[in-house]
């Protein structure tokens, strides 16, 4: 019991210390440049048209009231902290009124439900098929597909969205290649709405898929050549244990392991290819708010989904190294 | 060190490849020193003219030539991630040795860092960098940028080699020798954690490079340095595919996925070789 306890202490300090750093990350950037967001937010807005002087030196005061620029520098990082955990950034600039909070509700259900359906589906099928070709290294389709894994896992998202998006809208434009759901169909749990919800994603969740496959696959098919070269599998062989039986109770089960902290530790990366591949199937997830905000100069949004993204993927690494000693026992001794 | 090129060369397929591919893109972007063409003149070939003899790669609806202005962008592209992979190389193998060095609370600490730089998702936190630093985000201020936020992954490597050198008895002779920590880091260390940081500086970039490639997309560096991306940011600006210009994209993402391919390769190879159990099953399996 006190190994977990150890265990779990260690693990919620280094997700507090990911959440700080991340935090004050976020906070020099924006406060120690020596571009003012207040300025910027100013030029965009007054670039419509002509305002008063006035009015521009009234908006200058609220958008610093706004935005937690005034006061000292100690004063300004309180307030930056106690906006993020009251889960206050503001209205938004671009989509005024809306408090930025709203708009980050509204488009995280889409981030999250894309990237954990599309991460567990890549993980679980890379493993597998990693582990098969690993176990029966003859196999002619398993080795092809570790040459196929191989040319695809090193490019990036962007090109691969972009080469589904060039395949399937122009070539042969069968699956839609826009946003979140058919713009026709009421949002609801019924049928028409759910189904338009699973084609719109097909596009950017195979993205996902195709490219996080290569390096779970290849990483499972080593470690399980290492494995099966170690004794107990070769005494669990010639005890005569079902192959079928060894390959999952004994190979997979210890070359799982690296595996689990590996996806913990690829979440960041996996975050941001979703980011660039919402963009490019304009899928309304946190990654194409986050860019729009960058193009209509809305700090406030920006500045409230770089935090909520920190926050969720730390959140979602806690998770993984909370669930980990269910699967490696050994946490308990060390 | 010509040795271990040779046996790689004779042994080992995938390096084979990557030493190709790698070589293409590289004399192509070499071949931006004899370019006719000056890389940010628009307008000095007739626009949206197909692959053809006079212009290998058609020419696109800025009216630049697609073969010399690739030659251009895989150039600055290339060196972007030689730079990144660099600078982020002093920061993983301090990191790396020290830690592996010291063990204790030094390692823990330094480990903390790491891991925490590991889970951050980088990509927000470079385009916040662009949101407030706007038009003064430069070439080299991107890539000191990303040097500073991607050493994390190779400095763990690193430091598990670090930790098995420290228990070897070479260790323990140049400290009872009087050598000094810096010393024996430099001097004992070093060489045997070069393999790998060759192998991670492949990997290095094309982690840097397809971050590059991603952000000029979206525009969000300097537009009007030729890179990989900036070619498909403006293809896409004048909507290419659309438009049914498919070279002007096409030629940039072939030479960039060439690119990625190669390096890759290049770094599974040689981690194979690093490995002295992969090494001599392929050798004994070949020969």
């Amino acid at each position: 019991m006190r190994g977990y306890l150890a265990y779990f202490a260690k693990r919620f300090g280094q997700f507090a210390l990911v959440v700080f750093i991340g935090v004050n990350l976020a906070y020099v950037i924006t406060h120690a440049t020596p571009i003012d967001p207040v300025e910027q937010s100013i030029a965009v807005v007054t670039s419509f048209g002509n305002t008063a002087p006035e009015a521009i030196e009234h908006m200058r005061r609220s958008l610093q009231e706004l935005y937690g620029l005034k006061g000292t520098p100690w004063e300004q990082y309180v307030t930056f902290w106690s906006r993020i955990l009251r889960g206050d950034f503001g209205p938004s600039l671009s989509a005024f009124p809306t408090p930025v909070a709203a708009l980050i509700a509204r488009a995280l259900p889409w981030t999250a439900g894309l990237l954990i359906v599309s991460t567990l589906i890549t993980w679980v099928l890379g493993n597998l098929l990693g582990g098969l070709a690993g176990y029966y290294q003859k196999n002619r389709s398993l080795k092809l597909m570790g040459v196929v894994a191989m040319a695809l896992h090193p490019v990036p998202y962007y090109i691969v969205a972009l080469a589904l998006l060039v395949a399937f809208g122009f070539l042969w434009p069968i699956l839609p290649i826009g946003g979140g759901s058919a713009m026709n169909v009421p949002q609801g749990w019924n049928w028409p709405f759910v189904s338009s919800v699973v084609t719109h994603s097909i596009l950017p969740a195979l993205s996902l898929i195709l490219l996080g496959l290569g390096s779970w696959f290849l990483g499972m098919r080593s470690l399980v050549s290492n494995v099966v070269t170690e004794d107990y599998v070769i005494y669990a062989e010639v005890a005569g244990v079902d192959s079928r039986r060894i390959l999952g109770s004994y190979v997979m089960r210890n070359a799982l392991v690296p595996q689990v902290t590996g996806l913990a530790m690829s979440l960041g990366g996996i975050f941001n290819g979703a980011v660039i591949t919402e963009k490019v199937f304009g899928y309304p997830g946190l990654g194409s708010l986050l860019v729009d905000a960058v193009y209509a100069g809305d700090y406030g949004l920006v500045l409230g989904v770089t935090t909520v993204s920190i926050l969720g993927v730390s959140v979602c690494v806690l998770v993984i190294d909370l669930l980990y000693p269910l699967l490696d026992p050994r946490v308990q001794v060390t | 060190m010509l040795a271990i090129l040779r046996d790689l060369l004779k042994y080992n397929v995938e390096f084979r490849i990557g030493i190709v591919l790698v070589g293409c893109v590289v004399v192509m972007a070499a071949l931006s020193f004899v370019s006719p063409y000056s890389p940010i003149d628009v307008y000095v070939a007739a626009p949206d003219v197909p692959p053809s003899a006079a212009h290998w790669f058609g020419t696109t609806s800025r009216g630049q030539d697609v073969f010399w202005q690739l030659t251009f962008a895989l150039r600055n592209t290339l060196l972007f991630g030689v730079v990144v992979a660099l600078l982020s190389r002093v920061i993983s193998l301090v990191v790396g040795l020290l830690a592996g060095y010291k063990g204790g609370w030094v390692d823990r600490v330094l480990m903390s860092f790491n891991d925490t730089f590991i889970i951050i998702p980088l990509f927000p936190i470079l385009i916040l960098f662009y949101f407030v630093l706007r038009d003064s985000m430069s070439w080299v201020l991107l890539a000191v940028i990303m040097a500073c936020l991607g050493w994390a992954y190779d400095a763990r490597l690193i430091r598990s080699v670090a930790m098995s050198l420290k228990t070897r008895e070479f260790t323990q002779t140049s400290l009872f020798s009087g050598m000094t920590t810096r010393e024996i880091l430099t001097r004992e260390h070093l060489p045997y954690v070069m393999p790998i940081v060759f192998s991670t500086t492949m990997n290095n970039m094309n982690w840097s490079i397809g971050l590059e490639v991603t952000l000029s997309v979206l525009g969000f560096t300097d537009i009007n340095t030729p890179t990989i991306g900036g070619m498909i940011y403006w293809a896409n600006q004048h909507t290419a595919i659309v438009a049914g210009v498919w070279w002007w994209i096409a030629f940039p993402v072939i030479f960039i996925v060439m690119a990625f391919v190669g390096l890759y390769l290049l770094a599974v190879s040689m981690n194979e070789y690093i490995d002295p159990r992969s090494r001599l099953a392929r050798m004994g399996g070949a020969g």
